[in-house]
């Protein structure tokens, strides 16, 4: 990005219209279809490849004494598997762990490209890669309530508190099923999405900034150019915490909202 | 970022670009892609890990025994080896009793033989010695009867010994002389 930097220089600062991607088959550009062979979509393929190929080949033939990579991709489950699962649901929670192991792995490695040379954009920053991450979570946790409450036992026991005077009840009630049952997956995909986005947003603010600056024309100027790539690099350096941060909150949320289905009291 | 470029190219081309859009397309992809991805994870990888967390579970425990049952063995031949050991320390014991016991009867077998040999060897010299006294009395006897005879016969006269012969008188004296050497 900074090797060519006359490149990008029309357009500062930027706008919602450079997560416009267009499809990478012109021919589909203006049907429905367009938006499912864009560079995202390319990426999202990209990363469930690299996570499969990269669990296949650590575990191919594992040992009770594990491999250095055998040990690399059994910390990424045993990690959801023990400080997630078991943690938040208990006992049980295990077999919840493959779930929340490939919504980690998917979130996580999706989050990455945001900072991977080249790709430099992660799917997530499309709501409707998160959107599907969070509905299934969410038909997930409700079909878990409903086994396990039947559907109007799952109704009171997620709407109703336990311990509150009967007068608060009326306000307290649309409250909780509005919080519980509609806005998590909402909250869930939300926050994801919007994360990424803007972590892009700023990485571009920074890079794109210290090209207008160096084009600026003012020999002044010129250093500061310099300063805002730095910053870029600190901002990068950000995002990825923040990716990583948000892949487990999203899996330790999903874990949250099992253990709330199943739970016995609130 | 490399669309940026192409952006001010068409601008017009597209509807305003929706943030918030949530595209059927890219909602089938991120199903397939996250669909095929928890397929593959959860039948081929997870629980083979699982199953090598037993397995593993499995062989500390396993080992756990094993060293259990290691011990307890080695405390089985320890005992053994300990009564084996007293075993033979009584064996020991009984054989070294039954030799002295041994040795004493050998002793008194010829202790007793050496004195049984030593007393026939006195009872023999005994009896020689008997046999030659009573040989020396005879002879003696005669001898002395004789000899006093012809003694007394040169002192008083040859007549006497006629006398002497009649009356017995030699064979009373002897007897005397032996009865008093007998006490």
């Amino acid at each position: 990005m900074i090797t060519q930097p006359g490149f990008l220089a029309s357009e500062f600062p930027p706008g919602v219209d450079v997560f416009d991607y267009k499809s990478l088959i012109p021919s589909l550009e203006d049907s429905m279809w367009g938006g499912a062979f864009t560079k995202l979509s390319l990426l999202v393929w990209m990363a469930v490849a690299i996570v499969i190929i990269f669990f296949l080949v650590t575990y191919r033939n594992p040992t009770l004494v594990p491999t250095k990579k055998q040990w690399l991709a059994e910390s990424v489950y045993g990690v959801v598997r023990n400080n997630i699962a078991t943690d938040i649901i208990g006992p049980q929670g295990v077999r919840f762990a493959p779930y929340l192991a490939t919504i980690f792995c998917f979130v996580f490695v999706t989050n990455l490209w945001s900072i991977v040379p080249f790709a430099q954009i992660s799917p997530n920053s499309h709501l409707a890669f998160p959107v599907v991450l969070a509905v299934l979570t969410w038909f997930v946790y409700i079909g878990l309530g409903i086994k396990k409450h039947g559907v109007l036992g799952y109704l009171k026991h997620s709407t109703v508190q336990p311990g509150v005077p009967w007068w608060v009840h009326p306000i307290l009630v649309p409250i909780e099923f509005l919080s519980n049952l509609i806005l998590r997956p909402i909250t869930l995909a939300v926050r994801l999405f919007a994360n990424m986005f803007a972590g892009h947003m700023i990485l571009l603010v920074f890079t794109l900034g210290g090209v207008a600056l160096w084009n600026a024309g003012p020999l002044l100027l010129k250093p500061a150019a310099f300063g805002s790539w730095a910053f870029a690099i600190v901002m990068t350096l950000f995002e990825l915490f923040i990716l990583s941060l948000q892949a487990y909150v999203f899996t330790l949320l999903s874990a949250t909202y099992f253990q709330s289905s199943i739970a016995d009291e609130h | 970022m490399y669309i940026a470029q192409e952006a001010p190219g068409a601008p017009a081309e597209h509807a305003e670009y929706n943030v918030l859009g949530v595209p059927l397309a890219e909602v089938i992809v991120g199903l397939i892609a996250f669909g095929v991805l928890l397929f593959v994870l959860t039948k081929f990888v997870f629980p083979r890990m699982e199953s090598m967390f037993q397995q593993r579970v499995e062989a500390i425990e396993g080992g756990l025994v094993k060293a259990e049952k290691a011990q307890a063995e080695a405390a089985a031949l320890l005992s053994q080896y300990k009564a084996q050991l007293a075993e033979a320390r009584t064996e020991a014991a009984r054989i070294r009793d039954e030799a002295r016991a041994d040795a004493e009867g050998i002793r008194a077998d010829v202790l007793g033989k050496a004195r049984e040999e030593s007393d026939r060897i006195i009872a023999a010299g005994r009896e020689q010695l008997a046999g030659e006294r009573a040989s020396i009395v005879r002879e003696l006897r005669g001898e002395m009867g004789a000899l006093a005879v012809s003694l007394a016969g040169k002192i008083v006269g040859e007549s006497l010994e006629d006398e002497a012969r009649r009356r017995g008188t030699v064979e009373r004296a002897l007897a005397d002389l032996e009865s008093a050497g007998a006490r």
